[in-house]
């Protein structure tokens, strides 16, 4: 990235987080509070996004499932907890009488938390660095994720018993004694929620201006050549969908805290569709642009679908097109070009050759 | 399992067959072909769907009672007519500025399947609808007490046949074939040989886009139709192509056979939804081994 690009989102994300902390909280009703920590929640996801898609050129529709893994491993600890000393209630409505080997770890928060941010990740590791290992990649990785997302789904939905099944798992109180439902709570778990999203933008810049960074954009332009140097890029690749993973992960736990339940259809093949948009959206290649992607989208579906009931898919459609068509690079990428021509007028950055500094 | 439950199982697994190979022809040709992701796939096979409905409605309404028997043979041309129409004006109105951009066609195509959702719950409302069988086609064949062969599969079994001849003359043995076959290859050499690409595309497009609409005519005998129709069978249309190999008809054909027979098999042996996850892991795995599909043509690009 260069630096001017750099100083634009450096400068973007810190009056985003003047918005996020210091406006937002203090003007928005607890209602829309609650839902703008449920867009926050998918940012997480969309900077994965643009780490992965925008600059490494792995377009991947299975988001979802990292989101949804660190979704569900948060709603199993909450569950446990809330239904303790007995079983969730949803298992015992389906006649299992013993918990399920597999749900033991998350009796402790301790453990929920480390498998929350290790899993997944480790996971997006094993698998994309053997995909990549075997040169899968443009629109057959896409695919191969996409069929992932969906096996996702159905195994869920399908063991009723131990997973809650499509209606997922919902209705608990408490994270560790403390109260989560509720205006107060809420607020609070908004503000720790905008915190781990500033050190998740934080990390996505550091990043992307790093080596890595580079060497992950000669990889998505030219990934022969950069082979062919020396590097594996595979292993560089696979890194890279690690950290998304990892990040949309973080995002699913906050959704569960803060919408109270997480549910297949959170995860599946047209959520994971969507957090593409809401990245395509902000913009592919920048970090703070997908943040806002996701709060626009999330606010544009929200208020439609409240003001035009009848025909709201209609502008959201349209919303798309017209990002693919004539925004490629989302709304960042207008701003980007637009401070890119106002620079351009002024002499002093002229050089003799006429050769832009 | 005896011999007649074995029979049975075998013509599940065809009627299954045909099912998902109607439905990702013509996707094989869009996807596989063009390179073009059109997530609105399913949706043009809803289209397909609510004409066939519409026609049903028509027939039953403006002509004698004895035509209502008939309607499928109207409701299959009026479904293709109007999804290769549609077809035709999405590659001309969008798909045509984003070549070379398949993952761009993705997000734009997402965005038409959302607009033509939207359309079909104004138009139609957001419930299901379905169309009447025509009484040649209820029942089943009873060869013994343990075998029956519902005639409406029968009937999608033999269309399937026909539809897939139809488009394998089409594309290897007419003129206009050996043209889209040329562009697919190699567009700017076509184009200096003097193949006007342009209308290629279109026509190529529209081609698929009315077979997703005989799909989705078809699919009305088997089910009822609503807005989001098209959302469940964009998955598997994928998979299907993808397990095939991209630029392969034949692939395609083969991976849905081998989809469609396994599946059947499995849910015989385990719960359904146990036999629908073996199948995508097998998929993947597949695809592990040979990334561009079991039956990928070799070329040096």
């Amino acid at each position: 990235m260069g630096e001017n690009k750099l100083k634009l989102e450096i400068v973007s994300a810190v009056v985003l987080m003047i918005l996020l902390l210091g406006i937002v909280p203090f003007v928005l009703d607890p209602f829309r509070m609650n839902l703008m920590s449920k867009y926050l929640a998918f940012a997480f996801v969309a900077i994965g996004i643009v780490l992965t898609w925008g600059y490494g050129g792995m377009l991947s529709l299975g988001q979802g499932i990292f989101f949804g893994l660190g979704g569900y491993m948060l709603a199993m600890f909450l569950k446990l907890e809330a239904s303790a000393p007995e079983l969730p209630d949803f298992m015992v409505w389906s006649s299992v009488e013993q918990l399920p080997l597999w749900w033991e770890p998350f009796r402790r928060f301790g453990w929920t938390l480390f498998f929350i941010v290790v899993l997944p990740a480790a996971l997006a590791y094993l698998f994309s660095y053997a995909v990549f290992k075997k040169r899968v990649s443009g629109v057959y990785f896409s695919i191969v994720t996409l069929a992932l997302a969906l096996t996702m789904t159905v195994l869920i939905v399908g063991q009723q018993g131990d997973t809650g099944g499509a209606n997922g798992i919902t209705d608990f109180r408490t994270l560790m004694q403390m109260p989560i439902t509720g205006d107060g709570p809420q607020r609070v778990l908004y503000f720790v929620e905008v915190f781990v999203l500033a050190a998740v933008i934080g990390a996505a810049l550091f990043v992307a201006r790093s080596r890595l960074g580079k060497v992950l954009i000669a990889i998505r332009d030219q990934e022969g050549r950069v082979r062919f140097s020396g590097y594996n890029t595979a292993h560089i690749k696979a890194a890279v969908f690690a950290l998304a993973a990892l990040f949309s992960s973080l995002g699913g736990a906050f959704y569960t805290l803060q919408v109270g339940l997480i549910a297949p259809n959170a995860m599946g093949v047209v959520a994971s569709v969507e957090m593409v948009i809401f990245a395509a959206v902000g913009g592919r290649l920048s970090v703070v642009g997908a943040v806002v992607g996701a709060v626009l989208v999330g606010f544009l579906r929200s208020y439609l679908s409240e003001t035009f009931p009848e025909t709201w898919l209609y502008f959201l459609g349209a919303l798309f097109l017209i990002v693919v068509l004539v925004l490629p690079n989302g709304l960042f990428g207008l701003l980007d070009r637009w401070m890119l021509t106002r620079e351009k007028r002024r002499p002093e950055n002229i050089n003799v050759l006429g050769v832009r500094a | 399992m005896s011999f007649d439950i074995a029979v049975m199982q075998a013509f599940n697994g065809i009627s299954l067959f045909t099912i998902l190979l109607l439905m990702s022809l013509g996707l094989a040709i869009v996807f596989g072909l063009m390179g073009v992701i059109n997530m609105a796939h399913g949706e043009l096979m809803a289209m397909g769907a609510y004409a066939t409905y519409l026609t049903a409605k028509v027939c039953e309404h403006l002509l004698p009672g004895w035509w209502l028997a008939a309607y499928l043979f109207i409701a299959i041309p009026v479904a293709f007519a109007v999804t290769f129409a549609a077809g035709y004006v999405i590659e001309r109105g969008l798909i045509r500025f984003l070549y070379n951009r398949p993952l761009d066609t993705l997000l734009a195509t997402w965005g038409l399947s959302l607009i033509l959702q939207q359309t079909y719950r104004s138009l139609f409302g957001a419930q299901e609808v379905s169309v009447p069988l025509p009484g040649w086609l209820a029942g089943a064949w009873e060869p013994t007490a343990d075998m029956q062969f519902p005639l409406n599969r029968l009937f999608i079994i033999a269309l399937t046949a026909v539809v897939g001849i139809a488009v394998y003359w089409l594309l290897y043995r007419t003129r206009w074939g050996l043209e889209v076959r040329s562009v697919m290859q190699n567009r700017p050499m076509a184009s200096a040989v003097g193949i006007n690409t342009a209308r290629v595309d279109a026509m190529t497009f529209a081609l698929g886009s009315g077979l997703a609409g005989i799909a989705g005519s078809v699919f009305t005998m088997v089910g009822s139709t609503n807005p989001g129709t098209g959302q469940l069978y964009i998955v598997d249309a994928f998979i299907v192509v993808v397990f095939g190999g991209v630029q392969s008809l034949l692939g395609t054909a083969l991976s849905g056979f081998a989809i469609a027979e396994s599946q059947t098999v499995l849910e015989y042996l385990m719960s359904g939804s146990m036999a629908r996850v073996s199948i995508l892991a097998l998929v993947i795995v597949v695809l592990y081994f040979r990334p561009q599909g079991l039956f990928a043509s070799r070329t040096r690009s």
